[in-house]
Protein backbone atom coordinates (compact mmCIF):
# COMPACT_ATOMS: atom_id res chain seq x y z
CA UNK A 1 0.00 0.00 0.00
CA UNK A 2 2.69 2.51 1.24
CA UNK A 3 5.27 1.55 -1.95
CA UNK A 4 2.10 1.92 -4.19
CA UNK A 5 1.44 5.56 -3.12
CA UNK A 6 5.20 6.24 -3.10
CA UNK A 7 5.28 5.53 -7.12
CA UNK A 8 2.24 7.26 -7.19
CA UNK A 9 4.35 10.22 -5.67
CA UNK A 10 7.23 9.48 -7.60
CA UNK A 11 5.33 9.46 -10.98
CA UNK A 12 3.41 12.93 -10.21
CA UNK A 13 6.40 14.44 -9.36
CA UNK A 14 8.70 13.55 -12.54
CA UNK A 15 5.09 14.63 -14.69
CA UNK A 16 6.10 18.17 -12.46
CA UNK A 17 9.61 17.95 -13.36
CA UNK A 18 8.81 17.05 -17.08
CA UNK A 19 6.26 20.14 -17.07
CA UNK A 20 8.86 22.85 -15.36
CA UNK A 21 11.90 21.46 -17.68
CA UNK A 22 9.10 22.09 -20.96
CA UNK A 23 8.80 25.59 -19.35
CA UNK A 24 12.59 26.39 -19.15
CA UNK A 25 13.45 24.72 -22.85
CA UNK A 26 10.73 26.93 -24.52
CA UNK A 27 10.52 30.05 -22.03
CA UNK A 28 10.72 33.03 -24.05
CA UNK A 29 12.11 35.44 -22.04
CA UNK A 30 15.05 35.56 -19.30
CA UNK A 31 12.77 35.61 -16.19
CA UNK A 32 10.67 32.73 -17.40
CA UNK A 33 13.62 30.61 -17.13
CA UNK A 34 14.53 31.75 -13.72
CA UNK A 35 10.98 30.94 -12.39
CA UNK A 36 11.30 27.46 -14.35
CA UNK A 37 14.92 27.00 -12.79
CA UNK A 38 13.57 27.80 -9.33
CA UNK A 39 10.77 25.17 -10.26
CA UNK A 40 13.28 22.56 -10.99
CA UNK A 41 14.99 23.16 -7.85
CA UNK A 42 12.07 23.14 -5.24
CA UNK A 43 11.34 20.03 -7.44
CA UNK A 44 14.48 18.26 -7.36
CA UNK A 45 14.55 18.97 -3.35
CA UNK A 46 11.49 16.58 -3.44
CA UNK A 47 12.94 14.27 -5.42
CA UNK A 48 15.93 13.83 -3.26
CA UNK A 49 14.24 13.28 -0.01
CA UNK A 50 11.73 10.55 -2.10
CA UNK A 51 14.86 8.72 -3.14
CA UNK A 52 16.68 8.60 0.45
CA UNK A 53 12.93 7.70 1.44
CA UNK A 54 13.45 5.18 -1.05
CA UNK A 55 16.85 3.96 -0.84
CA UNK A 56 16.87 4.15 2.88
CA UNK A 57 19.75 6.24 3.86
CA UNK A 58 19.18 9.62 6.03
CA UNK A 59 22.76 10.90 4.46
CA UNK A 60 20.87 11.72 1.62
CA UNK A 61 19.10 14.59 3.37
CA UNK A 62 22.22 16.56 3.58
CA UNK A 63 22.02 16.74 -0.16
CA UNK A 64 18.64 18.36 0.35
CA UNK A 65 19.65 20.92 3.00
CA UNK A 66 22.65 22.03 0.88
CA UNK A 67 20.29 22.75 -2.15
CA UNK A 68 17.32 24.52 0.44
CA UNK A 69 20.32 26.90 1.37
CA UNK A 70 21.55 27.34 -2.28
CA UNK A 71 18.71 27.75 -4.58
CA UNK A 72 17.94 30.96 -2.54
CA UNK A 73 22.18 32.32 -3.22
CA UNK A 74 21.82 31.91 -6.90
CA UNK A 75 18.28 33.37 -7.45
CA UNK A 76 19.27 36.24 -5.54
CA UNK A 77 22.11 36.54 -7.99
CA UNK A 78 20.39 36.10 -11.17
CA UNK A 79 17.69 38.62 -10.02
CA UNK A 80 20.36 41.12 -9.09
CA UNK A 81 22.60 40.54 -12.35
CA UNK A 82 18.98 41.29 -14.15
CA UNK A 83 17.56 44.09 -12.35
CA UNK A 84 20.56 46.60 -12.50
CA UNK A 85 23.96 44.42 -13.20
CA UNK A 86 25.91 44.36 -9.78
CA UNK B 1 0.60 6.55 10.64
CA UNK B 2 2.01 5.17 7.05
CA UNK B 3 -0.86 5.25 5.33
CA UNK B 4 -1.57 8.92 6.33
CA UNK B 5 2.49 9.69 5.51
CA UNK B 6 1.65 8.17 2.12
CA UNK B 7 -1.68 10.13 1.58
CA UNK B 8 0.46 13.36 2.29
CA UNK B 9 3.13 11.88 0.12
CA UNK B 10 0.46 12.01 -2.81
CA UNK B 11 -0.86 15.06 -1.87
CA UNK B 12 2.42 16.97 -2.01
CA UNK B 13 3.30 15.70 -5.05
CA UNK B 14 0.19 16.46 -6.81
CA UNK B 15 0.35 20.22 -5.65
CA UNK B 16 4.08 20.29 -7.42
CA UNK B 17 2.32 19.35 -10.30
CA UNK B 18 -0.52 21.42 -10.04
CA UNK B 19 2.91 24.31 -9.92
CA UNK B 20 4.35 23.19 -12.67
CA UNK B 21 1.11 22.79 -14.95
CA UNK B 22 0.51 26.46 -13.55
CA UNK B 23 3.99 27.24 -14.97
CA UNK B 24 3.35 25.98 -18.03
CA UNK B 25 -0.39 27.38 -18.62
CA UNK B 26 -0.37 30.95 -17.79
CA UNK B 27 0.18 33.75 -19.75
CA UNK B 28 2.97 35.90 -18.72
CA UNK B 29 5.87 35.65 -15.78
CA UNK B 30 4.06 37.24 -13.10
CA UNK B 31 1.13 34.63 -12.84
CA UNK B 32 4.11 32.08 -13.75
CA UNK B 33 5.97 33.51 -10.42
CA UNK B 34 2.62 33.02 -8.62
CA UNK B 35 1.59 29.73 -9.66
CA UNK B 36 5.35 28.27 -9.67
CA UNK B 37 6.40 29.01 -6.48
CA UNK B 38 3.34 28.83 -4.10
CA UNK B 39 1.73 25.90 -5.57
CA UNK B 40 5.24 24.31 -5.05
CA UNK B 41 6.37 25.66 -1.56
CA UNK B 42 3.35 23.77 -0.33
CA UNK B 43 3.87 20.49 -1.94
CA UNK B 44 7.37 20.64 -0.69
CA UNK B 45 6.19 20.80 2.92
CA UNK B 46 3.04 18.53 2.77
CA UNK B 47 5.81 16.05 1.29
CA UNK B 48 8.42 16.88 3.80
CA UNK B 49 5.93 15.98 6.48
CA UNK B 50 4.71 12.69 4.48
CA UNK B 51 8.16 11.22 4.87
CA UNK B 52 8.32 12.64 8.25
CA UNK B 53 5.43 10.43 9.27
CA UNK B 54 6.82 7.39 7.16
CA UNK B 55 10.60 7.72 8.72
CA UNK B 56 9.90 9.42 12.65
CA UNK B 57 13.86 9.36 13.19
CA UNK B 58 14.34 11.71 10.88
CA UNK B 59 11.65 14.50 11.70
CA UNK B 60 14.73 17.27 13.16
CA UNK B 61 16.48 16.99 9.72
CA UNK B 62 12.83 17.36 7.42
CA UNK B 63 12.19 20.03 9.98
CA UNK B 64 15.26 22.00 8.93
CA UNK B 65 15.01 21.57 5.18
CA UNK B 66 11.66 22.66 5.51
CA UNK B 67 12.33 25.75 7.60
CA UNK B 68 14.69 26.71 5.11
CA UNK B 69 12.07 26.40 2.31
CA UNK B 70 9.55 28.19 4.02
CA UNK B 71 11.89 31.37 4.54
CA UNK B 72 14.01 31.62 1.43
CA UNK B 73 11.28 30.69 -1.39
CA UNK B 74 9.09 33.89 -1.02
CA UNK B 75 12.02 35.90 -0.68
CA UNK B 76 13.47 34.77 -3.39
CA UNK B 77 10.37 35.12 -5.50
CA UNK B 78 9.46 38.01 -4.22
CA UNK B 79 13.20 39.47 -5.21
CA UNK B 80 12.74 37.81 -9.30
CA UNK B 81 8.67 39.33 -9.19
CA UNK B 82 10.35 42.88 -8.44
CA UNK B 83 13.20 42.01 -11.04
CA UNK B 84 10.76 41.21 -13.80
CA UNK B 85 8.70 44.27 -12.93
CA UNK B 86 12.19 46.88 -13.14
CA UNK B 87 13.57 45.66 -16.59
CA UNK B 88 9.98 45.65 -17.65
CA UNK B 89 8.50 42.76 -18.68
CA UNK B 90 5.34 42.71 -20.91
CA UNK B 91 2.11 41.91 -19.25
CA UNK B 92 -0.39 39.98 -20.22
CA UNK B 93 -3.43 41.38 -21.58
CA UNK B 94 -5.44 39.68 -18.89
CA UNK B 95 -3.03 40.92 -16.24
CA UNK B 96 -4.60 44.37 -15.02
CA UNK B 97 -3.60 44.91 -11.44
CA UNK B 98 -0.56 46.41 -11.28
CA UNK B 99 -0.28 48.26 -7.41
CA UNK B 100 3.93 48.42 -7.77
CA UNK B 101 3.47 51.30 -11.07
CA UNK B 102 0.65 52.61 -8.75
CA UNK B 103 3.03 52.95 -5.52
CA UNK B 104 5.89 53.95 -7.21
CA UNK B 105 3.51 56.16 -9.72
CA UNK B 106 5.49 55.10 -13.16
CA UNK B 107 2.64 54.98 -16.10
CA UNK B 108 2.71 51.31 -16.75
CA UNK C 1 13.90 3.95 -10.84
CA UNK C 2 15.85 3.48 -14.15
CA UNK C 3 13.22 5.72 -15.17
CA UNK C 4 14.28 8.45 -13.45
CA UNK C 5 17.63 8.24 -14.55
CA UNK C 6 16.63 8.22 -17.78
CA UNK C 7 14.54 11.16 -17.44
CA UNK C 8 17.49 12.89 -15.80
CA UNK C 9 19.76 12.08 -18.07
CA UNK C 10 17.53 13.17 -21.52
CA UNK C 11 17.05 16.58 -19.13
CA UNK C 12 21.00 16.89 -18.75
CA UNK C 13 20.97 16.73 -22.49
CA UNK C 14 18.42 19.41 -22.88
CA UNK C 15 20.05 21.96 -20.34
CA UNK C 16 23.43 21.61 -22.34
CA UNK C 17 21.39 22.44 -25.73
CA UNK C 18 20.13 25.26 -24.42
CA UNK C 19 23.66 26.24 -22.64
CA UNK C 20 25.18 25.97 -26.52
CA UNK C 21 22.67 26.87 -28.80
CA UNK C 22 20.75 29.85 -26.80
CA UNK C 23 21.70 33.54 -27.87
CA UNK C 24 22.14 35.29 -24.58
CA UNK C 25 24.62 34.85 -21.98
CA UNK C 26 22.43 34.90 -18.63
CA UNK C 27 20.49 31.94 -20.12
CA UNK C 28 23.43 30.48 -21.11
CA UNK C 29 24.92 30.07 -17.55
CA UNK C 30 21.45 29.61 -16.15
CA UNK C 31 21.57 26.36 -18.43
CA UNK C 32 24.98 25.47 -16.71
CA UNK C 33 23.85 25.58 -13.59
CA UNK C 34 20.35 23.83 -14.12
CA UNK C 35 22.87 20.72 -15.70
CA UNK C 36 25.36 20.97 -12.70
CA UNK C 37 21.93 20.53 -10.72
CA UNK C 38 21.13 17.58 -12.72
CA UNK C 39 24.36 15.92 -12.43
CA UNK C 40 24.17 16.37 -9.09
CA UNK C 41 21.08 14.50 -8.75
CA UNK C 42 22.50 11.63 -11.20
CA UNK C 43 25.58 11.33 -8.61
CA UNK C 44 23.12 11.07 -5.80
CA UNK C 45 21.18 8.29 -7.33
CA UNK C 46 24.74 6.59 -7.87
CA UNK C 47 24.77 6.83 -4.44
CA UNK C 48 27.48 8.79 -3.49
CA UNK C 49 25.68 11.70 -1.48
CA UNK C 50 29.20 13.11 -1.31
CA UNK C 51 30.40 13.93 -4.62
CA UNK C 52 26.28 15.38 -4.98
CA UNK C 53 27.00 17.43 -2.07
CA UNK C 54 30.19 19.11 -3.24
CA UNK C 55 28.36 19.01 -7.22
CA UNK C 56 25.51 20.86 -4.99
CA UNK C 57 27.68 23.38 -3.52
CA UNK C 58 30.37 24.03 -5.94
CA UNK C 59 29.07 23.44 -10.00
CA UNK C 60 25.01 24.62 -8.92
CA UNK C 61 25.59 27.19 -6.49
CA UNK C 62 28.81 29.05 -6.73
CA UNK C 63 29.81 28.89 -10.16
CA UNK C 64 26.48 30.18 -10.94
CA UNK C 65 26.75 32.70 -8.66
CA UNK C 66 30.43 33.88 -9.61
CA UNK C 67 29.66 33.97 -12.90
CA UNK C 68 26.75 36.38 -12.44
CA UNK C 69 28.99 38.17 -10.60
CA UNK C 70 31.92 38.39 -12.60
CA UNK C 71 29.01 39.23 -15.58
CA UNK C 72 27.81 42.39 -14.04
CA UNK C 73 31.17 43.31 -13.08
CA UNK C 74 32.56 43.45 -16.69
CA UNK C 75 29.10 45.24 -17.94
CA UNK C 76 29.42 47.51 -15.63
CA UNK C 77 33.52 48.41 -16.27
CA UNK C 78 32.15 48.30 -20.43
CA UNK C 79 29.66 51.11 -19.15
CA UNK C 80 32.31 53.17 -17.94
CA UNK C 81 34.53 53.67 -20.38
CA UNK C 82 36.65 51.82 -20.08
CA UNK C 83 38.55 52.88 -17.08
CA UNK C 84 38.74 49.42 -15.53
CA UNK C 85 41.20 47.71 -18.50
Amino acid sequence: MVETLVYLAATLAGAAFLLALWRFLKGPSAADRVVAFDVLTIVSITGIVVIAFAEGRGIYLDVALIYALLSFLGVIAIARYLERGF
Amino acid sequence: MDILGGLLLVAGAAFLFFGGLGLLRMPDVFNRIQAGTKATTLGTLLTLAGVGCLQPAWALKLLLIGLFILFTNPISSQVLARAAHRIGTEKASRTVVDHLAEDTGESS
Amino acid sequence: MLAMTLLLCVAMIGAALVAIRTDGLPVSILAAGLLSLLASVVFLVLASPDVAMTEAAIGSGLTTFLFFFVLGRVRSGEREGGEHD
